[in-house]
């Protein structure tokens, strides 16, 4: 439901049909794997059995034998070039850590071997038939492992660049004050610390990576695969491989979902090495088992915050200190880091005193990534818990407490600006922030003040509400580039062609939306074109919450400089000044009712007089990443015998800006927030002693399912944000900020208990609820 | 290699399958690819499909099973260039965003609302409960379902 407050527009801020709908609902070949691939060699990767050896020796030879067997890679015939698997702008901010086949394996199911035959059968019985001897390392499997003393080194390559102290395990650290901290916390009258842990989650896209390879007519490499940056991945397979970027295209079809974990260049490297090998097609498609094993997760955390106020309930000193597992390898880790720290501490810029203080460390686990939320997931659960307990001593409604201290329009936080994307910040004033109201209209909703603290009964079960607020970001300002080019057709039509990445998120839509908006005609005369290195302009991709509001300005910027020709070519045709005209109803249209067609001033411009395509590119690197705000309320209830948490109700206000397509903003949201409750309390990657996936199937990994989510309202608080397209910022991933700390404060008014750490298994719940029914000093 | 005779789609199909293909693998490789693998263990359900009018994941069919009998695939759905109302309605109630889990949930609500014209939300979830989604949060493609009911009740389809 749109709560809306102005309708300047024609087109954006209807919920128009998805352009790529039709297609998807009639299930026509849209992804990768939907081709012919019978002349397709296909490919399947040997995963290694521990989490810390050495390759000793790896005997291919009967493998070879194997019928049907052209190819089998190791390290012995591969490239050797580091790099990172990060898909993020160059150069990245994360180590070059990862080599395509290494001499060590550093998690089981690292890579050891892969091997492309006719069949997969002849390909996976090849897998067998290799014979790997290992030298077993001892492994670090958690954190204090990783900083213990004299812990075992796990990247002690010497090639590898990018990071902090590799012989201490720590990839990143990250250190920023303001004002005088400790002092701080001396000033303060009251003091609140909550230390929280996060799991290893994972984003389980129903469709797993997969890549497709091939050479075109020309000998040149096509990537048809399935990512969130096709021209990143372009520049680092050119990389990885040694050849030149001009020598690949990559092309993004369809994507399943991505959630992060396709802004990582996993198998396109072993995929066009094979097809440059041999010269054939090669299919590669990680199995449901192999994603869970070997794609990426999100870094688990332990994070500690520590929060002083005055007695008027404003804060006055906050610090958050993180611990950030990034397992074997370092993706993303310095910046999922530092966002964990910039997306939710300027938040309470009323803290005069602040220090974020953070570390990235290495274990033999599972390889964190980018996921939805980037950090600040892990931020806002112990930010909010904190908060919550901070009303509780101040004597404050949590929902008081979050309003006296809440950014706001017209306002700064020293964090933009000291705090980065694994650098410095960007300084910037809040132009636009509805957060008030999402606070006001959520806690209306879901009956705030008739429900709070009553700890009503039902059977076992009692409810509770909890709340709480955050923001994120809208792209990477100065670092993140999007461009657009649109060209007219003699219809009058449009041809959009983007860098911009879809997902899944509808970003094609909203694009075409933004440039129809500007050219006067329907989003159906936009035809898209999107993420093709050979025919699309550059675009970094899909991450950080930054398509709307990036490539969204990229393509408004082109929309007005085609606007601009069609007005100089109409003109004359309707002897009036360009300044005059306008765009409307796919017309040109003058001020005494004077107009011609658009399909009419196209043809002029191809076929009549001064003739030129009426064609025009632009980009956009933003300044700034204005915020969306979110409040969120839920109402769960807890079973005190068997410790189940149900969510009854979850309430969701976010002020994202214009919604250029609501339905689309909502989805965003409602999908954002049902991962977050999946997080919050059922989906754990649970590992053996040995650092195994032990629930590698999404049998044993739950996410929700349709009979698992409470009734769920999202309402969009419209804003507008001057430096925005139309309007806009980004919906894309701070809905999955919510549901841990919003469940874990409900559970808390119900029953008393203060969770830690995620998931809130009913386990998790009973034990903490029997701690709580003990005496007091018995533990 | 065996040949089997299916009915995909209203159309006799004379097949080859190996004696362990799944009929997803089948289906997939006759050119029927809006059948969608997501875990080929029964899990998700992105390769739902009907069989016999009931909804089935095509993963944990033998494809020897399905001999002699009557598959209904996403491709068979829309009527000529006439999308069927379930369609028309994930796409007005904006309940597709990757649409990889969609053809697997446009079939599990057809099976659905062959037997029951006027389910329940409770219904309508139950139906949907195999089919797993990442994007979305189940509330668009509940309410689409609500709507094509509706829409098959009045027997219009706009």
């Amino acid at each position: 439901m749109s709560e809306r407050t102005r309708e300047p527009f024609a087109v954006v801020g209807q919920s128009v049909r998805k352009v790529d709908g039709v297609g998807l609902v009639k299930g026509n070949p849209k992804f990768v794997a939907d081709v012919d691939l019978s002349k397709a060699l296909h490919v399947r990767i040997l995963g290694s059995p521990h989490a810390h050896a050495r390759i000793v020796r790896i005997d291919t030879s009967a493998a070879a034998q194997i019928p049907g067997v052209v190819a089998i890679l190791t390290h012995e015939n591969t490239p050797s070039t580091r790099h990172t698997t990060a898909g993020q702008g160059y150069p990245e901010p994360s180590p070059y850590d990862v080599r395509m086949f290494d001499t060590k394996v550093r998690f089981v199911g690292d890579r050891v071997a892969a091997v492309a035959a006719e069949t997969e059968e002849a390909a996976e019985e090849a897998l067998r038939a290799i014979r790997v001897v290992y030298e077993e390392l001892p492994a670090v499997l958690s954190i204090d492992e990783a900083r213990a003393e004299g812990a075992p080194v796990i990247h002690d390559e010497t090639d590898a660049t990018g990071i902090y102290e590799a012989a201490r395990n720590i990839v990143a650290d990250v250190d920023i004050d303001v004002g005088d901290v400790g002092r701080g916390f001396t000033e303060s009258d009251v003091v609140v610390e909550a230390t929280c842990e996060t799991q290893y989650a994972q984003h389980t896209p129903i469709e797993t990576h997969v890549v497709h390879s091939y050479l075109d007519s020309d000998d040149r490499l096509v990537l048809r695969t399935s990512t969130q940056v096709p021209f990143h991945v372009r520049r680092i397979v050119a990389q990885t491989l040694g050849i030149p970027i001009q020598q690949i295209r990559v092309i993004k079809p369809r994507v399943g979902g991505g959630f992060g974990t396709k802004q990582e260049v996993l198998l396109e490297d072993i995929a066009g090495w094979v097809t440059l090998r041999t010269g054939r097609a090669a299919f590669l498609c990680l199995s449901r088992s192999e994603e869970f094993i070997a794609a990426r997760t999100r870094h688990p955390m332990r994070v500690r915050v520590k929060l002083g106020a005055r007695r008027d309930g404003v804060l006055h000193a906050i610090e958050m200190e993180a611990t950030s597992n990034t397992g074997a390898y370092g993706a993303h880790g310095l910046t999922v880091l530092a966002n964990t720290g910039s997306k939710t501490l300027p938040l309470y810029n009323k803290a005069e005193n602040a220090h974020f203080y953070g570390q990235a460390v290495y274990t033999n686990l599972p390889v964190s990534g980018a996921y939805r939320g980037y950090g600040a997931t892990q931020g806002y659960f112990p930010l909010e818990t904190a908060m919550d307990e901070l009303a509780e001593r101040l004597g404050l409604d949590p929902i008081e407490l979050r309003r006296r201290n809440h950014i706001r329009v017209g306002e700064t936080s020293p964090i933009f600006e000291k705090l980065g994307e694994g650098r410095e910040g960007v300084s910037q004033t809040v132009k636009s922030c509805e957060l008030e109201r999402c606070i006001s209209i959520g806690a209306e909703r879901i009956g705030w003040r008739e429900k709070r603290g009553t700890r009503r009964r039902e059977g076992p079960w009692v409810h509770g509400v909890g709340m709480s607020i955050m923001m994120q970001g809208s792209g990477i300002p100065q670092i993140d580039m999007a461009a657009a080019t649109i060209k007219m057709n003699e219809d009058g039509s449009f041809n959009l062609l983007i860098g911009a990445t879809d997902i899944g998120t509808g970003s094609d839509t909203i694009l075409a939306q933004i440039a129809a908006e500007v050219l006067g005609v329907p989003a159906s005369r936009m035809i898209v074109t999107s993420s093709d290195t050979d025919l699309t302009p550059f675009d970094v991709g899909a991450y950080a919450s930054s398509t709307t509001y990036v490539s969204g300005m990229a393509v408004q910027r082109a929309a007005e400089k085609v606007r601009d020709q069609i007005l100089s070519v109409a003109a004359p045709m309707l002897k009036t000044p360009a300044l005059s005209l306008r765009l409307v109803g796919e017309h040109v249209v003058g001020p005494a009712g004077e107009g011609t067609s658009l399909a009419d001033v196209c043809r002029r411009a191809m076929y009549s007089s001064d003739q030129f395509q009426i064609a025009a590119t632009a980009s956009c690197v933003p300044s700034e990443s204005p915020p969306p705000f979110l409040a969120n309320f839920a109402e769960v209830a807890v079973d005190v015998e068997t410790g189940r948490v149900k969510v009854v109700q979850y309430v969701a206000a976010v002020d994202c800006g214009v919604a250029i397509n609501p339905l689309m903003a909502e989805g965003q949201m409602e999908g954002a927030i049902v991962n977050g409750i999946g997080y919050a309390l059922s989906e754990e990657m649970l590992l053996s002693s040995t650092g195994r996936v032990r629930n590698p199937s999404l049998f044993d990994y739950k996410i929700p399912g349709a009979l698992d989510i409470p009734d769920l309202d999202v309402i969009l608080v419209e804003s507008y944000e001057p430096t925005g397209p139309m309007g806009a910022k980004s919906v894309g991933e701070i809905g999955i900020n919510g549901p841990i700390p919003t469940i874990a404060n409900a559970i808390y008014d119900a029953v008393g208990i203060r969770l830690r750490r995620t998931p809130f298994t009913p386990e998790r719940v009973l034990e903490a609820l029997e701690r709580g029914r003990r005496p007091k000093g018995e533990r | 290699m065996t040949s089997l005779e299916l009915t995909i789609n209203g159309e006799r199909r004379v097949v080859h399958a190996a004696p362990g293909d799944t009929l997803l693998e089948v289906l997939r490789r006759e050119g029927y690819v809006g059948v969608k693998k997501g875990c080929g263990s029964g899990d998700c359900g992105a390769c739902t499909v009907l069989l016999d009018g009931r909804a089935v994941n095509a993963c944990l069919v033998l494809a020897a099973k399905a001999e002699k009998r009557t598959i209904l695939t996403i491709e068979g759905l829309a009527d000529g260039g006439a999308l069927h109302p379930i369609q028309e309605a994930f796409l007005d109630e904006g309940a597709v965003q990757c649409g990889y889990c969609t053809p697997g949930m446009v079939l599990s609500a057809y099976d659905l609302l062959s037997r029951n014209s006027a389910p329940s939300e409770g219904e309508i979830r139950e139906a949907i409960s195999g089919n797993l989604c990442r994007c979305t949060g189940y509330v668009k493609q509940v309410r689409a379902i609500h709507a094509a009911a509706e829409r098959m009740r009045s027997g219009r389809n706009e």
